[in-house]
């Protein structure tokens, strides 16, 4: 028996999300009597392997194959499905991110497993086996039981501590042959932003909305965030009016974040904008309706005019920044 | 071709959640049900796809796991353009199950394309899509913002961190679509809502297979502790105290 968690890596190195899901594993193995076993997929340094040994892990898969250059979900699952059966896993653990989106469900459907994705917490019970997993966009939970033998979980981002310990982990380099004729994704091009602080890895976020009254006063947004290491966001209407890129949409139908800290400055914060970034540990609003329904789910709050308030925010950051 | 697209019943965007039953049912009173807006907008792109005559899509399909309170939705689907429907006459009790009823539903027909959703906006499982794919053994691709047909070759944008991948994959395939697949949902036009009463539903019994998931219950979030306010005159109090009392900065 066994808990198998799946670590993506991006260009071969792994991110705190990734040692968020080896925690997990490690204390559900503990929990479960059983071992917590780590699998990466595609070629990644050894030393960057090594890593994952501080977050409590045991064992680390490496499983090779020159097919894993580009993710296919079908061949990724089969590839996965193979270890799980070998390593008699009774959980599989993976992000509820892209690719945990992509692979758990054909994952699930595989090994004849419930699964339970979004869930913010280790079992509240092992047998029955319920777990808690974020349902209605962020406004309620679900205690959800998960009855078959083998159980699929997606964690949601930024919901688990990360425990660090002495822990190392061995590391077994796995060449795995699979039918190539699986894997039918071809790559034809890839567009990709660099240099720029990825709005769903970000720990804090400067978020702008219809307040801003022009794409023109963006200017203290983009620099308060620089100063915070922050990466922009914006609401629907913004992106909608092209004030900002598509990408920076946070809410139900944009991108779903999970900051440590989330600054809505001219944001009202209707249900579907809230929906997007209810799970981030303090909200920060500034906005000139004092019955704005964001001021509902924020800490700490500023009554007043977006365009006034960020020069003096920004003021009051550099202030302490030259400390 | 024809196109397949599975649609979720699910109750407003907008609605204020409320729990009945011991927290173990949703209060469904005065609730307004929509098409989940993800299914929207991939039959929104679907049709799309069928108005250019080049992509040689002739028919599009819904397909739906639900009991007959939830037809006016696939009506609505049918006034928005689809040709016809399918409803597996079940509750749709968790993703598994939804999607085993799906596949088996759709065995009769091949369809070159079908799109989900990636999540319900209520029970955000974002799992169907893919266990439909697996069950059927198509391939699969997941954060679809884009999908197009040339020279009968799908394209599709696939959103990965911080950018996008233009990927090709064969047909069959499953699509499972998020923003950006399409602009704004399509509304339903007079002429269609009154050619959707006679567009036909299929309606199936669902096939015996056991749930593997359950929801016993509902809790809503912690409330968060009341705002505390800052004067809009001295932000600096703001970040002191972000840096001293939330230790956030």
């Amino acid at each position: 028996m066994s808990v198998l968690v799946y670590v993506e890596n991006w260009d071969g190195k792994f991110k705190k999300l990734s040692f968020e899901l080896i925690s997990y594993a490690a204390k559900l193995a503990e929990q479960l009597d059983t071992v917590p076993i780590g699998l990466s997929i595609g070629y990644v340094d050894p030393k960057e392997l090594e890593k994952l040994g501080k977050y409590g892990i045991k064992r680390i898969i490496n499983l090779l194959n020159d097919n894993f250059k580009v993710l296919d979900n079908r061949f990724y699952t089969a590839a996965i499905s193979s270890i799980a059966a070998k390593e008699e896993a009774e959980v599989i653990v993976m992000a509820n991110n892209n690719t945990g989106k992509a692979l758990a469900p054909r994952l699930a459907v595989r090994l004849k497993a419930g699964i339970a994705s979004g869930v913010n917490r280790l079992p509240v019970s092992l047998d029955p086996f319920v777990v808690y997993k974020k349902a209605f966009s962020g406004n309620a939970f679900a205690r959800t039981v998960i009855k078959s033998r083998v159980k699929v979980i997606t964690l949601a981002q930024n919901s688990f501590e990360l425990i660090e310990s002495e822990n190392t982990a061995s590391i077994e380099d796995v060449q795995i042959d699979l039918d190539g004729n699986l894997h039918t994704t071809v790559v034809n091009e890839i567009q990709k932003q660099t240099g720029k602080i990825l709005l769903t890895d970000a720990e804090i976020v400067v978020s702008g909305g219809r307040g801003m009254k022009s794409p023109d006063n963006w200017g203290p947004l983009v620099e308060l965030a620089n100063l915070l290491g922050a990466a922009t966001a914006c609401s629907r209407p913004v992106s909608d009016e092209g004030w900002r890129p598509h990408e920076e949409h946070t809410g139900q139908t944009g991108k779903i974040i999970a900051p440590n800290l989330y600054f809505a400055i001219g944001i009202s914060g209707a249900t579907q904008h809230l929906a997007g970034v209810s799970s981030s540990k303090y909200i920060v609003a500034i906005n000139t309706d004092k019955d704005a329904p964001i001021f509902e789910s924020a800490q700490y709050g500023i009554i007043g005019d977006a365009i006034k308030v960020l020069p003096k925010l920004v003021e009051a950051v550099k202030e302490i920044k030259s400390k | 071709m024809k196109i397949l697209v599975c649609i979720s019943n699910v109750p407003d965007t907008t609605t204020k959640i409320k729990f009945v039953d011991d927290n173990k049912k949703l209060d469904v009173t005065g609730i307004q049900w929509v098409i989940n807006p993800w299914d929207e907008l991939s039959l929104t792109r679907a049709l799309e796809l069928k108005d250019d005559a080049s992509t040689g899509v002739q028919k599009i399909t819904v397909a739906h796991v639900g009991l007959v309170g939830s037809e006016p939705t696939i009506r609505k689907a049918l006034a928005m353009g689809a040709d016809d429907a399918i409803r597996v006459n079940s509750e749709p009790y968790d993703a598994f199950y939804v999607a085993f009823q799906l596949s088996e539903a759709i065995k009769s027909e091949a369809f070159d394309i079908i799109l989900c959703g990636i999540e319900s906006s209520d029970f955000n499982g974002s799992s169907v899509g893919g266990m439909l794919a697996e069950f059927i053994g198509y391939p699969s691709a997941s954060a679809v913002s884009g999908l197009k047909i040339e020279n009968r070759q799908v394209i599709i944008n696939r959103e990965i961190d911080g950018g996008k991948e233009i990927i090709t994959l064969p047909t069959p395939l499953v699509a499972v679509v998020q923003k950006g697949i399409a602009k704004e949902p399509r509304i339903a036009a007079m002429r269609g809502i009154m050619m959707a009463r006679t567009k036909p539903i299929k309606v199936v019994e669902p096939c015996s297979m056991e749930p593997p998931t359950e929801i016993i219950s509902f809790e809503k979030p912690m409330p968060r502790a009341a705002c505390k306010y800052i004067d809009a005159d001295d932000p600096g109090k703001l970040i002191s105290l972000l840096q001293n009392e939330a230790k956030i900065l």
